[in-house]
């Protein structure tokens, strides 16, 4: 194996692995400002106890994130030197600007919101959960608009040539706001809020199943059920919009996405599929014209495919990039329908009846946490073959003083050392689950709860 | 041109105050790491882990703000260094990585197998990292081999010359020191005395690591010092090092922990400044061919750029500084264990 195609793997495997601890984090962050939020708002110890139990889990989260986020940050120069020199111009202020106002804000935060329930006030405490949760959506901003400008470029010229060339900024905000940076921001902010929400429903629909811990495992269910009903569906719209700006922006990318390639030809839109790219055919079940409405609303009128580019400058991995597309779109339907589905339970009542559909919820944290890992990966493998869409080749921004050896033994490492860590990750949050929350005045308000059960007749 | 000085020096200045914030700030949180095997007790490793618990994530972002200024500001260094010290900024990473999950994962399960284990990768990761920090300044110093397209074109094995592996040792010495001094400021009793005993001997190993190092510098590495001898203006340095350093010793004895502390990071910083003053205007030295040297004015990014970065820092510094300070003051005073302890 060369450099490039070591390098490509090392750069996913260290992003992807990464990518499974910041969406949970900023999710995990929303709902912890709703639950603060209603424990000063009402007082009640119940949502006391759900905050302190899954800051304690926040923790664990948000230490992984960091231990893996900043491989990231140095990844660039020791992998892809010519891409950084390329666009450090650009992509470096972004990340400068991410350190600054992002990291330096969390991580400042993230003591007093682990540590400092008894040092301060509550009102403090809550501003520190605010900030940690603010400084995550705004690491988000800064890194998804690097990767859009990557996708999208705007705001620069080329300065130089050849092996010398790169790119400058000429207006900063035109940079910020690229032509997809801000549906792609909210698209991975939805993801995140579900990421999220998902592992606080499938923590309480365990102990609801299990019959543990329920007078916090319903109101915390319900929290987290709303939050992911309203930005299942939300998430539906950022998607519509992210597609629209693929096929305006990244024609090629689009057909692939539906493994599209006769240009002259009315585009289908598949449920599921299979695309062959040497016969360059598409088979599945299909909405016969659906792309073609999606984008024009009209079924009859061609869209770009893939045919309409050099062999050279299509994304090379046709099949992976349609598959990765189509699960990501499967299951943000999937989501929709079990949101749907528990919310209208809860209007009639019966939500915590129903035992199977608590299962599918212990189950479905992983639905949204494939979904993210997914949609990268389709964006990404779509851009290829370019690393800086239509300006740099992915294969032209190596590290020329980087050898495949030092790349495979880095590699072997990362894949040791991520291993153990994924292991112990899963051990650890499995017994904080099985622990539970810690209930800080259980005894007389339960024996409280009892007595007025005992004594209403109508309970009995 | 901003006050007198182009942009270029400008943000060299701001880099070269964010790596000396990211050493003095983690440098306490490595040293007490790696010093961390010293203490014997469980109760003493864990008032330790919770000395540094709530603000060491917030240091070590000052590394990814270091990472970001330099990636921004003079990307062309960005990609030399990185590329260059591979394998070393590698293990360095690996290292920040075992060192985060260790201070983690060890509270989690009540087992002694499993703290002990943790204690010492714990330690390895805090004393890998600070050497390889160490040895990578002190190939930085030196300069390394750079062709025409300013990328590193030597051997990995270079990077264990005498030179870098005494400056390795030096830096491992100076943060096990300025750890042991925050470590005695936060603590008290019985480990407040261990301590004491322990900043004493780190500060010895400080100052036998320290001269030898400034002694083989000053004989086989005359130009490393060649800036500051001609021009007597840049003396103050060297002497306000020499003064920081001879203080330290004379706080410990008086117990006064927060000067002593204050002298250590001084010490840190004037070090650096130091490097600075001999290292300016080059990033990176081209040992080979001097004219293959990466300056501030050939790795810079654009006018533009450098203004925007230049407004990004006054408006982010101060922010980030008055929260810093708010999270420090909040958890001041001595450690003491409570149920979300560490």
């Amino acid at each position: 194996m060369d450099v490039e195609i070591l390098s490509r793997i090392q750069f996913a495997f260290t992003i992807a692995f990464h990518y499974i601890y910041p969406p949970l984090s900023i999710g995990l962050g929303l709902i912890l400002v709703i639950m603060e939020g209603l424990y000063l708002k009402t007082g009640l110890k119940i949502y006391e106890d759900m905050t302190r139990f899954w800051i304690r889990i926040f923790a664990l989260i948000f230490g992984l994130g960091v231990a893996t986020g900043i491989i990231m940050e140095f990844e660039f120069g020791t992998n892809w030197a010519t891409y950084s020199k390329y666009v450090g111009d650009i992509f470096g202020s972004a990340l400068a600007a991410e350190g600054i106002f992002a990291f330096a804000l969390e991580s400042g935060f993230l003591g007093i919101l682990l540590f400092g329930w008894n040092r301060v006030s509550s009102k403090v405490h809550f501003l520190s959960t605010i900030m940690v949760f603010l400084g995550s959506m705004f690491s988000a901003v800064w890194i998804v608009v690097a990767n859009s400008w990557q996708q999208t470029p705007a705001g620069y010229h080329i300065v130089g040539e050849g092996l010398q060339a790169r790119a400058e900024i000429t207006d900063f905000w035109e940079m910020v706001f690229n032509p997809s940076s801000m549906e792609r921001l909210s698209h991975v902010w939805i993801g995140a809020f579900l990421a999220g929400a998902f592992l606080v429903l499938s923590v309480h629909a365990y102990y609801i199943r299990k019959g543990k811990h329920l007078e916090i495992a319903k109101p915390g269910f319900k929290i987290a059920l709303a939050v992911a009903t309203i930005f299942s569906l939300a998430q539906l719209f950022t998607g519509h919009k992210s597609a629209d700006g693929v096929a305006k922006n990244q024609p090629a990318k689009l057909a692939a996405l539906e493994g599209h390639y006769d240009s002259s030809a009315v585009a289908d839109m598949y449920l599921m599929g299979w695309v062959n790219n040497k016969t360059q055919t598409t088979t599945g079940i299909k909405i016969p014209g659906g792309l073609s409405f999606l984008l024009h609303q009209d079924f009859k009128t061609p869209v770009t495919g893939l045919n309409a580019f050099k062999p050279e400058d299509r994304p090379g991995q046709v099949n992976a990039v349609f598959q990765f597309y189509h699960i990501m779109v499967a299951i943000g339907m999937l989501l929709i329908a079990l949101t749907l589905y528990a919310s209208w339970l809860w209007w009639r009542g019966k939500l915590f009846e129903n035992k199977w559909l608590m299962g599918v919820f212990v189950w479905a944290v992983l639905l949204p946490q494939v979904a993210n890992q997914a949609g990268w990966f389709a964006a990404e493998m779509g851009r290829q073959p370019w690393v800086v869409y239509n300006l740099l080749r992915t294969s032209d921004a190596l590290s020329k003083a980087v050898k495949a050896e030092q790349v495979l033994v880095s590699l072997i490492l990362f894949t040791l050392v991520y291993s153990i860590l994924l292991v112990l990750f899963l051990y650890l949050l499995n017994k904080k689950i099985k622990h539970g929350p810690e209930l800080t005045a259980p005894a007389d308000e339960k024996e409280v709860e009892a007595k007025s059960i005992r004594e209403n007749p109508i309970m009995n | 041109m901003f006050l007198g000085l182009d942009y270029n020096t400008w943000w060299f200045l701001v880099f070269g105050a964010v790596i000396s914030g990211y050493a003095i700030l983690d440098g306490f949180d490595l040293g007490a790491g790696a010093l961390h095997l010293f203490l014997k007790k469980e109760e003493s490793r864990r008032i330790a882990l919770n000395a540094i618990g709530p603000v060491w994530d917030g240091n070590e972002v000052w590394l990814v703000i270091a990472g970001g200024a330099l990636f921004a500001g003079f990307p062309i260094a960005y990609a030399a260094v990185f590329s260059a010290f591979y394998l070393p900024v590698m293990i360095f990473l690996i290292g920040l990585i075992w060192r985060a999950v260790a201070i983690e994962f060890r509270s989690k399960e009540p087992g002694k197998l499993w703290r002990l284990t943790w204690d010492i990768i714990y330690t390895f990761a805090c004393v890998v990292v600070t050497f390889s920090l160490g040895l990578m300044l002190g190939n930085v110093a030196l300069g390394i081999p750079l062709n025409e397209e300013k990328e590193f074109s030597g051997s990995m094995l270079s990077f264990f010359n005498l030179f870098s592996i005494l400056v390795g040792i030096t830096t491992l010495a100076l943060f096990m020191m300025h750890g042991a001094i925050y470590l005695a400021m936060k603590t008290e009793n019985r480990l407040y005395v261990k301590l004491t005993v322990l900043a004493k001997n780190f500060t010895i190993f400080f100052v036998v690591a320290f001269s030898l190092t400034t002694l083989y510098t000053l004989l086989y590495i005359p130009h490393l010092s060649d800036k500051i001898r001609s021009n007597p203006q840049y003396f103050i340095f060297p002497v306000i090092m020499i003064l920081a350093i001879a203080s330290i010793p004379r706080q410990l004895k008086r117990g006064n922990y927060r000067l002593a502390f204050l002298f250590s990071s001084i010490t840190i910083a004037s070090l650096l400044i130091a490097v600075a003053v001999e290292v300016f205007p080059h990033l990176l030295y081209a040992s080979n061919n001097p004219a293959n040297s990466i300056t501030i004015d050939n790795a810079a990014s654009s006018a533009k750029t450098m203004k925007t970065l230049l407004i990004i820092a006054m408006i982010g510094t101060p922010l980030v500084a008055t929260y810093t300070a708010f999270v420090f003051w909040t958890f001041k005073g001595k450690v003491k264990l409570d149920e979300m302890s560490y």
